[in-house]
């Protein structure tokens, strides 16, 4: 069976115009994506059954064992910490939000160790931005400031940004001016028409040079970080030159010296060419669904991101509450990991910390973190065995199509059932006290 | 239930503070009932608040929460058994919203604006906001379909359109906000009248209004067109408004009830030449609606203290930020609409915002007629609706305003005409503008009074009409209408002296209408070239999904040929 205008659940760009054909349960061929999105959707080794570590080995268990395990584990927590969430869809995240209310938990995903400086930065500066269709249909330039695209959004040049033809853009990539600030040549830098090179770490001096020279004030030193002057002056004369204007930026900004005191700099950059022409701006965002756990948090809590539910109410203070801040202070006691793989990404004291306290994974994977974990739980993947809610990287929601059946259950059930298995717990130790 | 001799006043109904008991039966108001009893003896008794203009649900309003983390850390209440914690003051969130309205006795409100490509995201919301009855207006004033229909003069397939988008939005009217100006900011540029054309596409705002007007009365849907005028919030404006109310005075309502609601007319009702001799024009507006029958509006009141400026009016929003030196959120939305958010703060020492103050009540005031007046605040652009009881002891008590105006920038009095009023609204009025009016410009039949029938939404204020007088005791009201007695939705006590019992999911309204088969055919072949050439998304992944639609109820308007009966 061929089925059209999948949602691709691998990257922000959220492409919804895959093919899939399904054969015997399985996905067996996938049209239009990247190599990153058909490597997902056709699957590869999963994790077979749940599994509970017994004296250091993980056990195969039953679901129920695993549920009922996860909840102890939860129940037992003075200060649980529940991360990842990015490579899921809504509706478990905001069982999520639920669980974490429930156990007085703290939730928090993967964007704080990605764009979690952007949310800040836009806490600072608020965010000028579009829809990616916005920019297909009218921008004449565009600037990929610290991202790489052709190698993290495979095709965002081509259905979005750079190469793609809209109603004011008949001429597609030919129409248009690309730029690329970064430290080094990339595939996407390949691209363009003029590739700024900057020193590293030097991103928010760069960008205060263009915010001067863009208001016309020419008083810059000769160099900035590690850019002539003259470039510097060329590159503020293509961006207010513009007739739209879109800029573009990854975690090269985000995770550089200054980090979301960078991400303000860009924003504001942007904010004050909109008194020149018109200027969009836009992280580039990693998972499928990493902008949609910042939604559903912003509408469940208030906050995007690194909520902590210990007080009964939303409490949010990045710094303290965000998943590295407690797991290097040692303060989370025990975690849920669901869809993320912190062993691999999060700094190294804070994978020790997380080794020493017991963790629970929901992946459909196995991942480094499986290693540390006590309790794992399977799960079915978003977009192709499960339907849902995802959020693009410009914001717009879609609903991803669940494809074939699967054996595993999704991270919307498994989390219902954890919670439902905390309240039964807790009732039962209670009326076990009081009798 | 019975709810026993209360004050009761139904203004739909004629009823103005008459002791009377209202029977309730399968949560609707019935001639007799059984069970249990609330006595109400003596108790002012009101249907359900109405709201028909709040930003409560969508991507603007959680734009507004993830900008102002200090916001969210305002109004913070725990968990209960009952409630999901709240968070939150001008953009609360969603549990927060159904708490706080239920406690106020509002149980029905609507979403003031959701472009169709981001209605998932504003039903995801609405599912999430406990207790309420809701609904969310569609924008239709920036669309390239819509303003290709009017630059054709296909007013049927303009109609189509507007049906097929109320159906992929799971919408409820027709929302238009700075027509053709949304389209212009997406070059970064404005319409500066509604005779100015919108670059690259050859119609002006004022043919996008009238266009539209004409297709929602082929369409006969339940509420008018829902209007935001071009050069809403600058010095001046009132003249635009006056010109694009002129506009749709020849154009004949398919239904009993107006042809244009006005949105927050405030914003609309100024005066002078700049921000220096600003002035409320206010009395001019007022006068056009005592003479005419076309027209309703709500207030757009503003609050002294924090707000959240949120619009589809994304060159105001910018104009905002620059005046404020503010931080800024603009989103611009592909084919459809652009918006903004920008947080604000009315100062009572600020002139200008005296001024905007005195507009709203002076509109509520000089209008004689209050079924065309409804009580807003434009939620959170002029303030947060938790600030209703303050609007409705202005409205009643005229010691309450001259206490107001002492405490103001002392040129305010010389730009207004609030401080000559004298004019003091009754319990019948507030009713009105609250209840009767709200819903009667929705066209909701079921929604707004006690009649047999309606839903049993009922709000029981700890105040005594016969031995309050609003005028002096403003204090004891504000206080009685802050915390209902009891809020009654759907037959079931929700909230009890500001505690809330329980919180139901309510449900979630939209309007399906019919058009003609050889109509949607036309407008599908438009449809497909524009998702083929540029939407950034597939057409089959657009429409909202009945996933996301909690408990609908879908509205249906009469077919043209029973339209008849209806007119």
């Amino acid at each position: 069976m061929i089925q059209e205008d999948v949602i691709c659940s691998f990257c922000g760009c959220l492409c919804d115009d895959i093919t899939a054909e399904v054969e015997a349960g399985a996905v067996s061929r996938v049209r239009h994506a990247c190599r990153l999105g058909a490597s997902k959707m056709m699957g590869h080794d999963r994790i077979k059954g749940p599994m509970i570590r017994e004296d250091g080995t993980l056990v195969e268990a039953s679901y129920q064992e695993a549920y009922d395990r996860a909840a102890q584990i939860l129940l037992a927590a003075r200060r649980p910490l529940l991360y990842g969430w990015a490579s899921t869809v809504c509706e478990a995240q905001e069982k999520g939000v639920l669980l974490a209310e429930e156990v007085g938990g703290v939730m928090d995903s993967t964007a704080t160790v990605c764009h979690g400086p952007s949310v800040i930065g836009i806490e600072e500066k608020g965010l000028a931005s579009s829809t990616l269709g916005q920019v297909k249909n009218r921008a004449d330039t565009i600037v990929f400031w610290g991202c790489n695209p052709a190698e993290a959004h495979p095709r965002h040049s081509l259905r979005y940004s750079s190469n793609v033809v809209g109603r004011f853009t008949p001429l597609g990539r030919a129409g248009r001016k690309i730029v690329v600030v970064d430290i080094r040549e990339t595939r996407t830098s390949k691209n363009a028409d003029k590739l700024v090179l900057i020193e590293p770490g030097s991103d928010y001096e760069v960008i205060s040079a263009l915010r001067m020279l863009v208001s016309g004030k020419a008083v810059i030193p000769e160099r900035v970080g590690g850019v002539d002057k003259a470039d510097l002056v060329a590159l503020a004369e293509i961006l207010k030159r513009a007739k739209f204007g879109a800029f573009f930026f990854g975690l090269g900004i985000t995770h550089s010296r200054g980090r979301y005191k960078n991400v303000d700099n860009a924003l504001s950059l942007v904010a004050e060419l909109n008194s020149y022409t018109k200027f969009v701006v836009m992280p580039m965002r990693g998972h499928y669904n990493v902008a949609g756990i910042g939604q559903v948090l912003a509408w469940s809590s208030g906050f995007p991101m690194s909520v902590d539910f210990a007080r009964g109410m939303p409490y949010f203070n990045p710094g303290e509450t965000a998943a590295c801040d407690l797991l290097a202070r040692q303060d989370a006691d025990a975690a849920l990991i669901i869809a993320a793989d912190p062993a691999s990404n999060f700094p190294r004291s804070t994978v020790q910390a997380l080794a020493r306290i017991p963790v629970i994974q929901i992946d459909p994977y196995e991942n480094p973190t499986t290693l540390l974990s006590k309790v794992v739980i399977p799960s079915a993947i978003a977009g192709i065995e499960a339907a849902g809610t995802a959020y693009r990287m410009d914001g717009l929601a879609l609903r991803m199509k669940k494809l074939i059946d699967s054996p595993y259950p999704s991270d919307e059930e498994i989390i219902g059932q954890i919670l439902e298995s905390v309240k039964r717990q807790r009732e039962m130790s209670a009326g076990g006290a009081a009798r | 239930m019975i709810v026993k001799g209360g004050t009761v006043y139904d203004p739909a109904n004629g009823i103005f503070g008459e002791e009377m008991d209202i029977c309730i039966e399968g949560g609707r108001i019935t001639e007799k009932a059984a069970g249990e009893e609330i006595d109400a003896k003596g108790l002012l008794v009101m249907p359900g608040g109405v709201d028909a203009h709040s930003h409560i649900a969508g991507k603007k309003v959680n734009t507004g929460r993830i900008m102002s983390p200090g916001d969210s850390r305002s109004g913070v209440e725990p968990r209960t058994a009952v409630c999901r914690p709240s968070t939150g003051y001008t953009v609360p969130n969603c549990y927060a919203m159904g708490y706080r309205y239920a406690r106020m006795g509002y149980t029905t409100v609507f979403e003031a604006a959701t472009p169709i490509i981001d209605a998932r995201h504003t039903h995801e919301e609405l599912k999430e906001i406990p207790i309420l009855d809701k609904g969310a207006l569609t924008l239709f004033g920036n669309n390239w379909e819509v303003m290709e229909c009017v630059h054709d003069r296909d007013i049927p397939k303009l109609a189509a359109y507007v049906a097929w988008g109320l159906q992929a939005a799971r919408g409820y009217g027709v929302k238009i906000v700075n027509p053709g100006g949304g389209e212009a900011w997406g070059f970064g540029t404005n319409v500066k009248g509604v005779h100015d054309p919108v670059p690259n596409f050859d119609v002006t705002p004022a043919e996008i209004i009238r266009g539209l007007a004409q297709a929602n009365e082929m369409l006969r849907l339940p509420h008018s067109i829902h209007l935001h005028f071009n050069n809403l919030g600058k010095p001046g404006n009132y003249s635009t408004a006056l010109e694009t109310l002129e506009l749709l005075k020849d154009i004949k309502p398919s239904r009993r009830r107006q042809v244009v609601h006005v949105a927050h007319m405030q914003f609309s009702s100024y005066g002078g030449t700049s921000w220096k001799d600003f002035e409320s024009r206010a009395p001019d507006i007022a006068d056009y609606f005592n003479k005419s029958s076309h027209a309703t509006m709500d207030m757009g009141q503003v609050i002294f203290g924090n707000a959240t400026t949120m619009t589809a009016d994304a060159p105001l929003e910018y104009a905002n930020a620059r005046i404020a030196h503010a931080k800024w959120s603009n989103y611009d939305i592909e084919l459809e609409e652009s918006s903004g958010v920008v947080p604000w703060v009315y100062g009572r020492k600020m002139l200008v915002n005296d001024v905007q103050w005195a507009i709203g009540l002076e509109l509520a005031l000089l209008t004689k007629d209050p079924w065309k007046v409804l009580l807003t605040t434009d939620h959170p652009n002029g303030g947060p609706f938790v600030n209703y009881p303050e609007v409705i002891t202005l409205l009643m008590s005229r010691p309450k305003r001259e206490a107001e105006i002492a405490t103001q920038h002392e040129m305010a009095p010389k730009r207004s005409t609030i401080a000559t009023i004298d004019r003091e609204m009754d319990w019948g009025e507030v009713a009105v503008m609250t209840r009767a009016a709200p819903a009667r410009v929705l066209g909701l039949a079921e929604k707004g009074h006690l009649g047999p029938g309606a839903d049993a939404d009922i709000t029981i204020y700890d105040l005594k009409p016969n031995e309050v007088d609003p005028s002096v005791d403003h204090a004891l009201v504000k206080k009685a209408l802050a915390a209902a007695k009891y809020t009654i939705k759907g037959g079931a006590v929700v909230a009890k002296e500001g505690e809330i019992l329980q919180a139901p999911l309510g449900r979630t309204y939209w309007v399906q209408a019919e058009v003609p088969a050889a109509d949607a055919q036309r407008l599908m072949v438009d449809l497909q070239e524009k998702f083929d050439r540029y939407y950034s998304i597939q057409l089959s992944n657009y429409m909202v999904q009945d996933a996301y639609v909690a408990n609908p109820v879908v509205i249906r308007p009469p077919a043209r040929e029973a339209a008849k009966e209806v007119a």
